[in-house]
């Protein structure tokens, strides 16, 4: 069954974490809306609790990778391997079954809902009592929404939100709602979270702050992130290796230090003087 | 005397400390074998209370202080503990001192280099920290405190992947404590009855104003007879609910949340964080309560601001109910004469407003409330008396384990700070200084005799800095002023400053006031308007203003501070000591003072000496008879550039009451 470019080598990172094997793999990917193609021959791999960045200019066509990762977008050409499978149509409660979770780019949380109950939600493919036991809150039903809870509730304490544990989130500022629903993806336990540009829109000290969450998550519970960012300068400090797209293309990939000294990137980034 | 505690012995002397009784894990012990199964310690985690008995909380201290001992812990040495209020530091101190250790705690929030002072000054070996935000903090300063050999943290979170050879998580500490409970057992008991009342209990560091903290050395004997004398003046016991919210290196947190609490055996509940005091403090509803001022007056401010939002109809109810109950209110409390008919309409109010109020603010159960710190206004403190909630005031300093005076039930005013506590004693030195001498007074400034001879000297009495004169008639203590600022006018009359400035403050539309009058001939005062307040009110009476200076010299502003002005010398004409100290000119500032200008401090105290210097034409002016004077006054913007403002201000009289005259109204 295993595909013969899953390859079981190691490395660790400087500060000492183990990362592990291949978990998803990309194989020369391309992705065309009618004539035009977001992404043209891309591949790359994720691994095992690593924290991978795909970095680019505005569109580049990170959130289309993203959306393939996730199996939103079947691309036209190219595999999707992830853990050792191939990767065929899916549908989005399938991907999160299999352990994948996501946050958005523009938050799309509950607004009318509490951080609780929201974050609830992300429990929701771990309940499998019927409706109608729930609806009495009888015998395994309380048990399980118990559990639940619980769990929830170290999320909450996790990400520090306490205080709004009870608040209807649409009357949240941006940053916390950001974290808001970090919770709710962490809620479904996943082995892989994708988080899309977490920090776009927030102050530096908000920036700080989810930085620190990401890293957290990373290092308390192993998950294995993906996350897209333009905001270069924080995803060089918190990733262990980076994809560089631009206008679809992959142009760079590497630990933040190979990245940063890689011409193209620096081109695309800051332009260059053509004479 | 009352019984202390409904325990197995009823302590009756006021002035011994029981054998049994003479060190914190005797009471430990004691409570667990008598209020085994009560609650001992709450901590809301994970969105629910958790909750651990006496004996729980006992056995957890003790695998601690058997941990402690395998790590190392010798009898006598310092261990720090750095973090907010929750159970496991309590029981650290605990297991701290059942190991013959002395904890020292320490504001957790105080930057690294601060922190390192007071570690290299008690030379801590252990510390025991909240996480990784403290142990990051730790090691920033670690060339600085060579001595502090291991950080025992509680939240493990960030710090996974940190080199363990100095870090040792509590819960391995407590592991091991069991594990190895039969090696240890014996020196841990050996350990517990060497203790006596004369050993060092705790060392609290002062936050000292000017120059480092200093180390105020309490022994067993001053906690835990404070503990006792505190715990039957107010009938404290094993019921009690407390709120530990404030910082556990303040002297009022280990005597409320420890001491007293491990005399009488009730229960202390921890916060789930610092922001969600309010809501913990809603779901628990303690029974004794101790907050200063502002936490008063910051709840009152969001009741009123609720209330403006609130229907036509629950306003008009409000305002009904909360006239009554200032009228009779207090009386009720204190146990005075009310009529049947008021005491019915009182009853109807609680049922519709007092009781829901009280409720939704979490203050619906307390039976003992304290405040303390600084002068809390008479409005706001009659406002929760005349709810029902018997709030009160003490005055003490970490130097006598808090205690100096405070008010007993039924003699409960705004402007007295009570009666000598228990075993208290206090005199008024010649310049009006406050001193007291008590079993709670402490032993030393740690490593500082210089300081200790300073502040104590060799008959116990210990100087506060503080003035103050006992009330001929009541015999409670008010504080004025600190004693350095008190000066005396030309008359030889004693002058109070901060006592003026405080009645002016009361008023909400006086932001700030500015007293001058020693080495005068009489009292004068600068007043800066509150802007909200008095913008406010200027919307409400379509007065049209296009600035700060503009609004601040309106002749209606100055009538109504004229007002304000006059009320407060009829109240400080009733002093017959200060009655010398009625503002007899003021006038209205036309600028703000402000920090940045160096007019007050960082934490908004009135620099007197500064303002007298920089606006000194308006010094002259009230004492030469002037009735307006020009000033240009330099400012300093935010981004730091400065820039000059042009002012004529007007110079006001206002009325005194003459002590004659006071006489005569009397007679």
């Amino acid at each position: 069954m295993t595909h013969p470019v899953m390859q079981e080598d190691t490395y660790t990172t400087p500060d000492g974490r183990k990362i592990g094997g291949v978990v998803m793999e990309m194989k020369n990917i391309t992705l065309r809306f009618g004539g035009v193609t977001a992404i043209k021959d891309i591949s790359f791999d994720i691994r095992e609790g690593e924290v991978r960045a795909i970095i680019g200019p505005n569109g580049a066509g990170k959130s289309s990778m993203l959306n393939v990762i996730n199996g939103f977008y079947h691309p036209q050409e190219g595999e999707v391997w992830f853990r050792g499978e191939k990767r065929g149509p899916m549908k989005p409660y399938q991907i999160a079954r299999q352990g994948i979770a996501r946050t958005f780019q523009n938050i799309a949380l509950f607004k009318g809902m509490s951080t609780l109950d929201n974050i609830m939600t992300g429990r929701l493919i771990h309940m499998n009592t019927s409706i109608a036991s729930q609806a009495f809150w009888k015998g395994p039903a309380e048990s399980e929404e118990i559990a639940n809870r619980e769990r929830v509730e170290k999320i909450i304490d996790f990400l520090e939100i306490q205080t709004i544990r009870k608040t209807p989130v649409g009357s949240l500022p941006y940053g916390l709602q950001k974290r808001v629903e970090l919770g709710r993806a962490l809620a479904s336990d996943p082995s892989l979270l994708l988080l899309d540009e977490p920090m776009a829109g927030m102050n530096v000290e908000e920036k700080e702050d989810m930085s620190r969450f990401i890293l957290d998550v990373n290092d308390e519970f192993g998950t294995t992130i993906a996350l897209i960012e333009h905001d270069m300068g924080v995803v060089m400090d918190i990733s262990d290796r980076v994809v560089v797209m631009d206008y679809g293309a992959k142009i760079g990939d590497g630990t933040p230090d190979e990245v940063r000294k890689n011409e193209k990137v620096i081109a695309a980034y800051l332009g260059v003087a053509h004479d | 005397m009352m019984p202390v505690y409904a325990g197995e012995t009823t302590v009756t002397s006021s002035t011994s400390l029981p054998k049994e009784f003479d060190s914190f894990p005797k009471l430990v012990e004691r409570n667990a074998r008598i209020f085994a199964a009560r609650p001992a310690y709450r901590e809301k985690e994970f969105g629910i209370w958790q909750s651990w008995t006496w004996a729980e909380a006992r056995e957890a201290i003790e695998a601690i202080a058997l941990g402690f001992i395998e790590m190392g812990l010798q009898k006598g040495d310092h261990i720090a503990i750095v973090g907010r209020n929750r159970p496991h530091f309590y029981w650290s101190m605990l297991a701290a001192q059942y190991a013959g250790a002395i904890p020292v705690p320490v504001y957790q929030d105080s930057v690294a280099d601060e922190m390192a002072y007071v570690l290299d000054h008690c030379g801590a070996r252990f510390a025991v920290v909240q996480d990784q935000e403290q142990v990051d903090k730790l090691h920033e300063v670690a060339d600085r405190i060579p001595a502090l050999k291991r950080m025992i943290y509680i939240d493990a979170r960030g710090l996974r992947r940190y080199d363990h050879s100095d870090l040792i998580s509590l819960a391995d500490v407590r592991k091991t404590g069991e594990e190895r409970k039969a090696e240890f057992q014996g020196e841990l008991q050996a350990r517990m009855d060497a203790a006596t009342e004369h050993d060092t209990c705790i060392i609290l560091y002062t936050s000292g104003t000017t120059g480092r903290p200093k180390g105020v050395v309490l022994t067993n004997r001053n906690v835990l007879m404070t503990a006792k004398n505190s715990c039957a003046f107010d009938t404290l016991t094993e019921k009690e609910d407390v709120l530990a919210y404030l910082p556990m290196a303040w002297v009022g947190d280990y005597v409320f949340s420890m001491a007293q609490a491990c005399w009488a055996g009730f229960c202390v509940n921890c916060p789930e964080s610092a922001e969600t005091m309010h809501s913990d403090l809603k779901e628990i509803g303690p029974t004794y309560f101790f907050a200063p001022p502002r936490f008063f007056e910051g709840l009152l401010t969001s009741i009123m601001i609720r209330m403006e939002d609130a229907s036509k109809f629950k306003q008009k109810l409000f305002h009904k109910y909360i006239d009554l109950a200032k009228r009779v209110g207090p009386a009720l409390l204190d146990g005075k004469e009310v009529s049947a008919g008021d005491r019915i309409k009182y009853r109807l109010g609680r049922a519709l407003v007092y009781g829901p109020l009280l409720n939704a603010t979490g203050l619906s159960r307390v039976r003992v409330g304290y405040t303390a710190g600084e002068a809390i206004g008479p409005e706001i403190f009659e406002f929760y008396r005349s709810l029902g909630i018997n709030l009160k005031q003490l005055y003490g300093q970490t130097e006598g384990t808090i205690y100096i005076t405070q008010q007993p039930d039924g003699e409960v005013s705004a402007d007295t700070v009570g009666v000598p506590s228990p075993d208290v004693e206090v005199k008024i030195g010649d310049n009006g200084e406050v001193f007291y001498r008590s079993p709670g007074t402490f032993a030393e400034y740690y490593k500082n005799p210089e300081a200790t001879a300073e502040t104590k000297d060799t008959e116990g009495w210990v100087a506060t800095g503080d003035a103050g004169f006992f009330e001929p008639d009541r015999g409670h203590l008010r504080i004025i002023d600190r004693a350095k600022d008190v000066g005396k006018l030309t008359n030889g009359a004693m002058f109070a400053p901060k006592y003026v400035e405080n009645k002016l403050k009361f008023y909400p539309n006086i932001l700030e006031a500015v007293a001058f009058g020693h080495e005068r001939d009489y009292c004068t005062a600068f007043i800066n308007i509150d802007l909200t307040a008095v913008g406010n009110w200027a919307e409400r009476n379509n007065i049209a203003y296009a600035s700060y200076q503009e609004l601040a010299g309106h002749p209606r502003v100055y009538a109504a501070v004229q007002e304000h002005v006059e009320e407060a010398n009829r109240s400080i004409a009733e002093d017959a000591l200060l009655s010398h100290c009625q503002v007899r000119r003021f006038l209205v500032l036309h600028k703000e003072l402000d920090a940045d200008d160096g007019e007050l401090t960082r934490t908004r105290k009135v620099r007197r000496r500064i303002i007298a210097e920089k606006y000194e034409p308006l010094m002259t002016a009230l004492y030469d008879g002037s009735d307006s004077v020009y000033i240009e006054t330099e400012v300093t913007y935010e981004d730091g550039r400065k820039g000059a403002i042009k002012a004529t201000l007007e110079i006001r009289d206002a009325a005194v009451v003459t002590p004659d005259a006071q006489k005569m109204a009397a007679e």
